[in-house]
């Protein structure tokens, strides 16, 4: 079972990278108009 | 109007030569909305960006420094088919925000590190029944110590901060068990993880601080969006004043913008928009709004006017002083700052129980420590259960049991049209036992409607309202009201000082005093606070009064209220006479006219004294510091600035039945918090005595902690099921596009 001395720190290791993917896109404002953005994607204009 | 308007006030630089503004845009509703706005804006020569915020309404605008004048967007977005009005920064906002995501931040910490351990101690969990070796074990409890410890220090904050607070000012609020007890649980562990032992308490504590961040986070994003709303329609509402610049050209200017030293010129039918002095001109100027008298008072020059009061004479040209130089507002002031000064501390029902509940808890805990040593068994162990009776007694169910429901409460009211100031509110809100009402603007409307519409023709009537719309007078603004759809008579003319006249069907049709109609007035001669015009066409005629009248669900409402107990009490600034129709029309025994605004604090603390909790509802200027020193106060949208701020909650609409609505969702929600806390205390009478009698293990704790969270959330869940029946909605995601008062206002200046 020693693998888990790699997988488990792995495993830890990708859920940072979400976490601050997370803390990336709340800084850069991604959440600041959740229902815009709902609403954005229903007109397809950006040609 | 040609004038041209000066929006430099609400600009702001956005980076290299760059300008930017923010504005509440009223009638967005969908996708194409935005598109429209974005893509109309983007048309327009220097627009750098456009973007809206479909979320509050509002819209963000950058452009080339010097292509364009604020102005232009605002008509350029006009013609699109958008009100919109600029925002002034505020800088409370912006702090909300930060606020918002800090708390974010700090929840997505906690909900990452309580999954990843709760993995791991599943595993361990699951191993320590099964074939774990001890190697294996303090590997995983070492992982779970490396995420919590950073996990909770970061995510923690908001409670230590607070706990600290609470400490150091010499008292206990529930942060002080929360931090103790996610402190405790982490020390243990990591001791315990260092003597390899099987149990360690990483979970409980991490996913406490996810649970109570989640309370949290929705308590302050429920109050951001109430702010966010509130402060559109606000915006929405600012008036423009003709202000006078050198060389007697008139640029229209936000309120805001105005100094002391300015010359304005107030039109007839408009409001005062300063504090100032009347250089030239004279007239009669109705004060309800300041003051609470309906009787309009003569000003010329020389006179001191106030900012709100209406301008139905002639025009004035006023001299605009710096505010608290007038007399009456320097009063108000004052009172105010004693007011507020006076207000004592309310301590919350959480943190009422928060004082019962560390004694009691510290105490058990050290009584298992002194009971398991004098029973004999080892220090370790007795420190072991002491700390795991503190852990499963985590105030986890305690803490959420008020904020949810709270949650529920605030948006259920925002969705009624009742937008809260104040966090602890609700809970004023129910104690409240006595309701004094101001009588102007709160029991009436704040503008005057026709008082006889219902006893006149109707045909005469849509008469006078098509004849209103092409004339400026005051007057003829109330008897337009109501008639949005009908045409203006085309060929009107206006006789200044008398009324309307025009052809309409061959014959010609007036409207203004009842001379000009050619009414005879001996028949109407009472002396009130009325005012009346006539309408006149083909030989038939009929006379409108005009006054302030009761808002139409008041006589309903006020009987259902003395119906859920309170006692109820008219404290007006309006003179008797105009008071005792009111009272008598509401049935309302206690009543004084005449009353200032010093009065009126001083009447407040006679009833508190009396043990009385008075729920003010008011609106005037003159109400402000008796809102301000009440138990708990509502006041209307229309109210004054200052009014509103001291307001611990505001309502939308033309009717008085959101008083009605804020007491009863307020009991609801005050019950079911109090519901909510014996459960929390149900829980702990089950827990503690599971632990003290050492059986506790991290599994345990877990499940309960958990268990006990989600029964109180879903507890205050049914709160929402009761409100919708109980609290009629106002449809307010738009921003009340349709909302009365805030189209009837425009009416009146544009």
């Amino acid at each position: 079972m020693d693998v888990l001395i790699f997988l488990v720190p792995l495993a830890i290791g990708l859920g940072l990278v979400g976490l601050f993917a997370f803390v990336w896109a709340l800084r850069s404002g991604q959440y600041d108009d959740v229902e815009g953005a709902a609403l954005r994607m229903l007109s397809d204009d950006d040609l | 109007m040609t004038a041209a308007r000066d929006l430099a006030v609400y600009v702001r630089p956005a980076g290299e030569g760059a300008l930017g503004m923010e504005l509440a845009v009223e009638g967005i509703h969908c996708g194409g909305c935005i598109r429209k706005v974005e893509q109309g804006l983007k048309k327009l020569d220097g627009i750098i960006d456009a973007r809206v915020n479909f979320s509050n309404r509002r819209l963000n605008v950058m452009w080339r420094d010097g292509t364009l004048a604020p102005a232009e967007i605002v008509d350029a977005l006009e013609r699109i088919g958008y009100k919109s009005q600029p925002f002034e920064f505020r800088q409370s906002e912006s702090a909300d925000i930060a606020e918002s995501r800090r708390l974010l931040t700090a929840l997505a910490v906690a909900g990452f590190a309580a999954m990843n351990i709760m993995l791991l101690s599943v595993s361990v969990w699951a191993g320590n029944v099964s074939d774990i070796t001890p190697w294996q074990r303090d590997f995983f409890h070492w992982v779970s110590a490396a995420i919590a410890i950073p996990a909770a220090a970061y995510a923690g904050q908001p409670f230590f901060r607070s706990a600290f607070k609470a400490l150091r000012a010499r008292g206990v609020n529930m942060d002080v068990p929360i931090s103790l007890g996610v402190m405790l649980a982490l020390g243990l562990s990591v001791v315990e993880t260092l003597n390899h032992a099987e149990h360690a308490y990483f979970d409980s504590a991490v996913m406490l601080l996810f649970f109570l961040l989640c309370g949290r986070y929705f308590d302050h994003a429920m109050r951001k969006r109430t702010r966010a709303v509130a402060g559109n329609l606000a915006a929405l509402k600012v008036e423009f004043a003709h202000r006078m610049m050198p060389g007697n050209e008139i640029v229209l200017t936000p309120v805001a913008a105005l100094r002391a030293g300015d010359g304005v010129l107030v039109k007839p039918g408009e409001r005062v928009p300063a504090d100032g002095i009347v250089i030239n001109g004279a007239s009669q100027i109705d004060e309800s709004f300041v003051t609470g008298e309906t009787l309009r008072r003569a000003v010329g020059a020389g006179a001191a006017v106030y900012a709100g009061t209406m301008n139905y004479g002639g025009a004035l040209d006023i001299r605009v002083t710096a505010s608290g130089e007038g007399t009456l507002i320097d009063e108000i002031e004052r009172l105010l700052d004693k007011a507020v000064m006076a207000k004592s501390r309310y301590v919350r029902l959480a943190d009422r129980a928060a004082g019962y509940y560390a004694p009691v808890v510290h105490t058990a805990a050290l009584l298992t420590l002194t009971g398991w040593l004098i029973a004999g068994a080892g220090a370790h162990d007795a420190i072991v259960t002491a700390i795991s009776v503190l852990i499963i007694t985590c105030p986890c169910a305690l803490a959420l049991a008020v904020p949810v429901v709270q949650v529920v409460a605030a948006g259920a009211l925002f969705r009624g049209g009742i937008f809260l100031n104040a966090g602890d509110a609700i809970e004023r809100l129910a104690e409240a036992d006595m309701v004094v009402f101001d009588k102007t603007g709160t029991l009436t409307l704040p503008e005057p409607h026709v008082a006889n519409a219902g006893a006149l023709d109707p045909d005469l009537l849509r008469l006078a309202a098509r004849l209103a719309r092409s004339s400026s007078h005051p007057l003829a603004a109330v008897a337009a009201k109501g008639f949005a759809n009908e045409a203006p008579v085309g060929g009107a003319v206006e006789e200044a000082g008398h009324g309307v006249r025009a052809e309409v069907d061959g014959a010609e049709a007036r409207l203004g005093s009842l001379a000009f109609c050619g009414v005879d007035e001996s028949g109407a001669g009472e002396a009130d606070d009325s005012s009346r015009i006539a309408v006149s066409h083909r030989g038939r005629h009929a006379v409108l009064v005009v006054r302030q009248v009761l808002r139409a669900d008041a006589v309903a409402v006020t009987s259902e209220l003395r119906r859920l107990g309170l006692d109820l009490m008219i404290l007006s600034g309006d003179r008797a006479e105009a008071v005792a129709p009111i009272a008598r029309a509401l049935g309302i025994a206690i009543w004084r006219g005449e009353v200032k605004p010093a009065n009126k604090v001083a009447a407040l603390q006679r009833l508190r004294d009396e043990g009385r909790r008075v729920l003010m509802v008011g609106d005037g200027l003159n109400d402000s510091p008796a809102l301000a020193s009440a138990h708990v106060s509502l006041a209307p949208i229309g109210a004054a600035d200052l009014s509103k701020a001291h307001a611990d909650a505001v309502f939308l609409g033309e009717k008085l039945a959101p008083v009605r609505d804020a007491v009863v969702a307020a009991r609801r929600a005050r019950a079911l918090m109090r519901e909510n806390l014996w459960l929390a205390v149900i829980y702990n009478v089950i827990a503690v005595p599971v632990a003290v009698a050492g059986w506790v293990t991290p599994l345990i704790a877990a499940a309960a902690m958990s268990g006990s969270s989600v029964l109180v959330t879903l507890n205050a869940f049914r709160l929402h099921a009761a409100l919708r029946r109980k609290v009629g909605a106002v449809e307010v995601g738009a921003i009340a596009p349709d909302f009365p008062a805030v189209t009837g206002d425009r009416a009146w200046t544009s």
